[in-house]
């Protein structure tokens, strides 16, 4: 009876052990199944506010606008209908509060009860008219045509030009340039952090004596510790102003700013990782070049280096994927301009600061919270891939090893 | 003749300079540490007083102190930690006693490394859709104690794991041998043994949750709120949060600036402290195990 008691007791606390175990399994589906499931909403709604519309005159031909021609119309970049293949007649701009250029206060009603039979009046007489308002304002009988707006598609997600997700009628949801805003800042801090990761690892490995190295290593990986809002404010009072003045800028809060803060963020990422691989050189095989005659430098950089390739590159992978992920450092530094970059000493934004600034104003649910968090499975399915990347590469090593 | 020693010479020079260079850069990198340290702990020292780390911030975040954000901050690492600790232990604590080599700890430590590669900001996007809208937990220390948990997780579990990988098996061996089952065995040998080793892997995701931003934009931090929580249902400010609004988009942000520095100095003591407590302990405590 005791024995059976304690055998029921071993199993539960082994269900509670196995439990607990497969928590990081669970959260990592479930972040996978709530990211998608907000994120994939994006690709089935038009990008134009929810109960709003767009409407022509009847007699117009033009059928759909992009998003991209009715952000130029409303920005009147485009003037004429024959621009976007109707026929040639000047575009004339509605929105909801330019109904009081036509009419009066009185002619619309108290609560605005004519307001839709004065819009239907609009569109019949202007015949260029492109109308944007509330559905609440169309009439029963509306006279105007209402104009066909493509939905979200992934691909124009992906490849869109231009990320105005708030802009009025229509929302411009493009990521490329967030993608390559990303793409540069973590590539610049990688291009700084590993020729120093690399110099500062064959030291610590190489050539410092035990002493010293026990004492820098632990310095070094300090530096991994201290908060990257922290990094961000330092990059905000110090190399902002910095490269501010040293190149001439109206802004110094540039993709370069962004790639330093990174690069000093990657640092310890890529001296560990490389280091440990620089150490697990085989003795032998360092002493067999030392023999040649080959001096020490000559051994690091023909034995030790090609020796732990794998390695470094596993660090140089690595150090990429934590800088694409940062967030707050990025943030504070880089502008925040959602452009593509075309030059380092620019303003950009890359897609962990746009999530950060932008969701706390994003409504619940909402065409915009849904594009962020789409935003997110880029993010996630990047830094995953990276992740693979880095186990590959290690376990290659590995196989080579035995 | 002449021209092996010229050979010679070269190769020496070379090394030299290689060496010499390598060696200036290491110092660099080091030197950089103390540069950021050093420049946050000179300007923020002024700022710090009794009234800075006990009062609520006053004059649009001008004047002030920053207690809120202080205790916000002790709250979500108590609720991240009672989460995280217990769960990161049991999880190592199966990997490391339980379960077999084979396809099932190979995909646990899979996901746990893929869990720990996810991009803080994911975190924060996950946990608002979870725990704040979701489940109903509204901006709320549990909404973000809870994701910082689960950031900090794998952290927890790779700590614990290596520290009962250096208890050596005998132990267990001895143990069993006596006719302790499992669990008696775990609880009573290994996991005291270990428990020095843990507890330094505690101290560490402390530091880790204490500085984290962008999990809890989203969950629970406040922007201003000069009072203090009540309840894990309410919101709070946060160090790092407050340090990132106050240096980018305060009220006034030059005036903030004496504030801000004071801030990046407080959570930096915080940071720095767990993790040099934690190096001292996992040195320590390394020594003691080996006597054994």
């Amino acid at each position: 009876m005791k024995t059976n008691l304690k055998k029921i007791r071993e199993k539960v606390i082994e269900s509670v052990l196995m439990l607990s175990s497969v928590t990081t399994s669970i959260t990592v589906i479930l972040i996978v199944f709530f990211l998608f499931i907000e994120g994939a909403g994006v690709f089935s709604r038009k990008p134009i506010d929810d109960g709003f519309l767009l409407a022509v005159a009847p007699s117009n031909s033009v059928q759909k606008l992009s998003p991209a021609q009715v952000k130029d119309v409303y920005d009147q970049k485009i003037k004429n209908w024959k621009e976007v293949g109707g026929a040639d007649l000047p575009i004339v701009l509605f929105r909801t509060s330019d109904i009081s250029d036509y009419y009066t206060d009185e002619e619309l009603g108290e609560n605005f009860e004519n307001f839709p039979q004065k819009i239907n009046e609009l569109i019949t007489k202007t015949p260029g008219i492109i109308a944007f308002f509330s559905e609440t304002y169309k009439a029963k009988q509306f006279v105007g045509k209402e104009l066909d707006i493509d939905k979200i598609t992934i691909s124009k997600f992906l490849s869109g030009e231009e990320w105005f997700p708030t802009a009025q009628p229509i929302a411009q949801m493009g990521v490329k340039p967030l993608i390559y805003g990303t793409l540069w800042v973590s590539f610049g801090a990688i291009l700084i952090a590993l020729p120093i990761g690399l110099a500062a690892a064959i030291y610590l490995s190489e050539i410092a004596k035990k002493k010293t190295r026990n004492l820098l290593k632990p310095l070094i990986e300090l530096l991994a510790g201290i908060p990257s809002v922290v990094y961000g404010f330092f990059g905000l009072v110090i190399i902002v102003p910095l490269i501010q003045s040293t190149f001439n800028l109206p802004v110094g809060e540039t993709a370069l700013a962004g790639s330093v803060v990174l690069a000093i963020m990657a640092l310890p990422t890529i001296i560990t990782i490389s280091e440990d691989a620089m150490r697990n050189t085989p003795r032998a095989m360092k002493e067999a070049s030392l023999a040649l005659g080959a001096s020490q430098w000559q051994t690091i950089y023909k034995v030790v280096v090609p020796y732990s390739a794998s390695g470094i590159t596993a660090g140089a992978i690595l150090g990429i994927g934590r800088a694409i992920g940062e967030t707050m450092a990025v943030l504070m530094v880089t502008g925040n301009a959602a452009v593509i970059p075309h030059s380092f000493l620019a303003p950009v934004r890359t897609i962990p600061a746009t999530i950060a600034a932008e969701l706390g104003e994003a409504p619940n649910g909402g065409l915009h919270y849904e594009a962020l968090f789409a935003l997110g499975c880029i993010l996630f399915i990047i830094t995953f891939g990276i992740n693979m990347l880095v186990e590959m590469v290690t376990n290659r090593k590995s196989h080579k090893k035995h | 003749m002449s021209t092996e020693k010229k050979l010679a010479n070269k190769k020496r020079r070379n090394q030299n300079i290689a060496f010499g260079l390598f060696t200036g850069i290491s110092y660099s990198v080091v030197g950089l540490l103390f540069v950021i340290l050093a420049f946050i702990v000179v300007k923020g020292i002024g700022v710090i007083s009794w009234e800075f780390i006990s009062a609520m911030p006053k004059e649009g975040m001008t004047a002030g102190g920053i207690f809120p954000a202080i205790v916000g901050t002790l709250c979500l690492v108590l609720v991240s930690m009672v989460f995280a600790f217990p769960v990161g232990v049991f999880a190592a604590i199966y990997m490391n006693e339980y379960v077999k080599d084979g396809w099932v700890k190979k995909i646990i430590k899979q996901m746990t490394n893929n869990l720990a590669g996810v991009p803080s900001i994911v975190f924060g996007l996950f946990g608002m859709s979870l725990f704040v809208n979701k489940l109903g937990f509204g901006d709320s220390i549990l909404a973000g104690g809870l994701t910082l948990g689960l950031l900090v997780l794998p952290v927890v579990i790779r700590t614990t794991e290596e520290s009962l990988k250096a208890v050596e098996n005998t132990f267990r061996q001895a143990s069993l041998g006596l006719g302790a089952s499992k669990w008696q065995t775990t609880r009573n040998v290994v996991f005291p043994i270990a428990f020095p080793n843990i507890i330094t892997g505690l101290i560490l995701s402390i530091g880790r949750v204490s500085g984290e931003t962008a999990p809890i934009l989203f969950t629970v931090a406040a922007y201003f709120l000069p009072k203090l929580p009540t309840s894990i249902f309410d919101q709070a400010m946060a160090l790092p949060y407050h340090l990132y609004v106050i240096s980018t988009s305060g009220t006034n942000i030059e005036a903030s600036r004496a504030m801000a520095y004071g801030t990046a100095l407080v959570l930096i003591v915080i940071v720095l402290i767990s993790n040099l407590l934690a190096n001292k302990l996992r040195k320590h405590f390394g020594k003691k195990v080996k006597m054994n």
